[in-house]
């Protein structure tokens, strides 16, 4: 069973769909018990760091979610990325939940570039350890992004600055774009993630 | 690089696509989940539904419409028309779509857009507006914001209002010439630039795509990061693909796979 975490952090509607339209019936949940007991942890998110990790904590689930990113195939999704990682800036700095080495910035204003970033970017991927390819182009929407850290897998480059887009550690994936919004190219990635061997416990 | 989006416009009446000039003479185009699926497959980078009568007859958007559109399509898509509130905006984000474009009741209630910000994000929430030439003194930048279908005179000053919208929190601005609206002449560059230039969010560029040079146009001379076409594809006239391809070749970044 593929378990997508609710969190109250947006709206999982199109993920839920996503996995629908290749065959998965994912289940949105917000019990500790039922994502312990998922194969595949899905966790996305939209909206802002600090709120989200109000959230995560508030419903108890800051800790499920660390042992779901350490122990079995795990896809962040955007904000779900990057509450993977140390601290972001949002908010006047908010503490994420630390699960991988890094730091969240916002987008630079006065690049010449809008803020949030909206719509298709081509990702850079040289890495081996990459889920995604290099060139392909993935719909992306943030205003705050993942420096490149050890676990960057493949990056893009948005206001001057060259941002991690993918993140690979073990089994633990994670993507600054939206895979559920990218078209057959995203749907790709998800098949993919429902194919990485499940490990017994 | 981050691409430059070309955007189908689904103009919805009574549940089946229409297309009209200045919001008359409208035919019939067909179903918008079969030509939602269509134009996805086809490179769309992202699509636009407008429920066009639901604000003038002041019913809510066709829900089953935008379930069955997110059920069909893998890329994002923004629902416009018949949203006269926060959770108005819920049953349309709960069903599948990227974002809401409000626009009419914008400017009755410009408060809504930084509700709206709050409760789903400002990525969710996008202003529509329909600028028309006008000599309105009240208008400095030479064009009034109109609403109810070009039916209403504001009395807005188009890039004032533009700018006000982004600081309420609109993710996205929505430019549709009511002069150039079904022209297929080109997009009306001046209005589409002078916002773009006045706010710090994604301007969309609306009204007029007759041929594809007028998207170059309008991504070069205009700093659009994105153009609604309509006419030109549902015509058959040109596909997205035949669009995409003299974009790129004048060097416009653009979304190739798909």
């Amino acid at each position: 069973m593929t378990a997508i975490v609710d969190y109250k952090a947006g709206n999982l509607t199109s993920v839920k769909l996503a996995f629908a339209a290749i065959g998965e019936d994912a289940v949105v949940t917000s019990d500790a018990a039922t994502i312990r007991s998922a194969d595949r942890v899905v966790f996305p998110g939209v909206g802002a760091a600090k709120s989200a990790m109000d959230n995560l904590r508030g419903m108890g689930l800051a800790d499920v979610v660390r042992e779901a990113a350490a122990t079995k195939p795990f896809l962040g999704i955007c904000l779900g990325m990057q509450i993977l990682f140390d601290h972001s800036e949002e908010d006047g700095g908010v503490d994420l939940l630390g699960i991988l080495p890094g730091r969240v910035r916002r987008f630079p204003d006065g690049a010449g570039e809008k803020v949030p970033q909206i719509g298709w970017n081509d990702i850079l991927a040289n890495d081996p350890r990459s889920f995604v390819k290099d060139h392909d182009e993935y719909y992306f929407v943030h205003s705050y992004y993942v420096e490149k850290n050890p676990c960057t897998v493949a990056t893009a480059c948005y206001a001057g600055v060259e941002f991690t887009a993918a993140v690979r550690k073990g089994d633990l994936f994670a993507a600054q774009f939206h895979p559920e919004k990218s078209g057959k190219l995203g749907l790709s990635l998800l098949r993919a993630f429902l194919k990485t061997p499940v490990k017994a416990r | 690089m981050l691409k430059k989006r070309v955007i189908p416009c689904l103009d919805v009446r009574q549940g089946r696509v229409t297309k009209g000039v200045k919001f008359k003479n409208n035919v019939d185009l067909g179903d918008p989940v079969e030509m939602a699926v269509r134009y996805s497959d086809g490179g769309a980078d992202e699509l636009v539904f407008y429920d066009i009568t639901a604000s003038a007859e002041r019913r809510p958007i066709d829900i089953g419409m935008v379930e069955s559109v997110a059920k069909a399509i893998r890329i994002p898509f923004a629902v416009g028309g018949g949203i006269s509130s926060v959770a108005d905006m819920e049953r349309v984000i709960l069903a599948g779509a990227e974002k809401i474009s409000v626009n009419s009741l914008a400017v009755r209630n410009p408060q809504i857009i930084a509700e709206g910000a709050v409760a789903f994000g400002r990525q969710c929430i996008v202003l529509g507006m329909d600028p028309v030439r006008s000599a309105n003194p009240a208008c400095p930048s030479g064009y009034e914001v109109t609403t109810r279908g070009f039916r209403e005179f504001t009395g807005m000053d188009a890039v004032e209002w533009a700018k006000r919208a982004a600081d309420l929190g609109a993710g996205e601005i929505v430019v549709n010439s009511v002069d150039a609206d079904g022209t297929r002449a080109g997009f009306e560059l001046e209005i589409t630039r002078k916002i773009a230039d006045a706010v710090g969010v994604p301007v969309v560029a609306s009204g007029g795509a007759g041929r594809p040079e007028h998207l170059v146009t309008v991504f070069r001379e205009a700093r659009a990061d994105a153009a609604i076409v309509a006419g030109m594809i549902h015509s058959g006239e040109y596909t997205i693909a035949g669009i995409k391809e003299v974009m790129a070749a004048a060097g416009v970044p653009t979304r190739m796979t798909f």
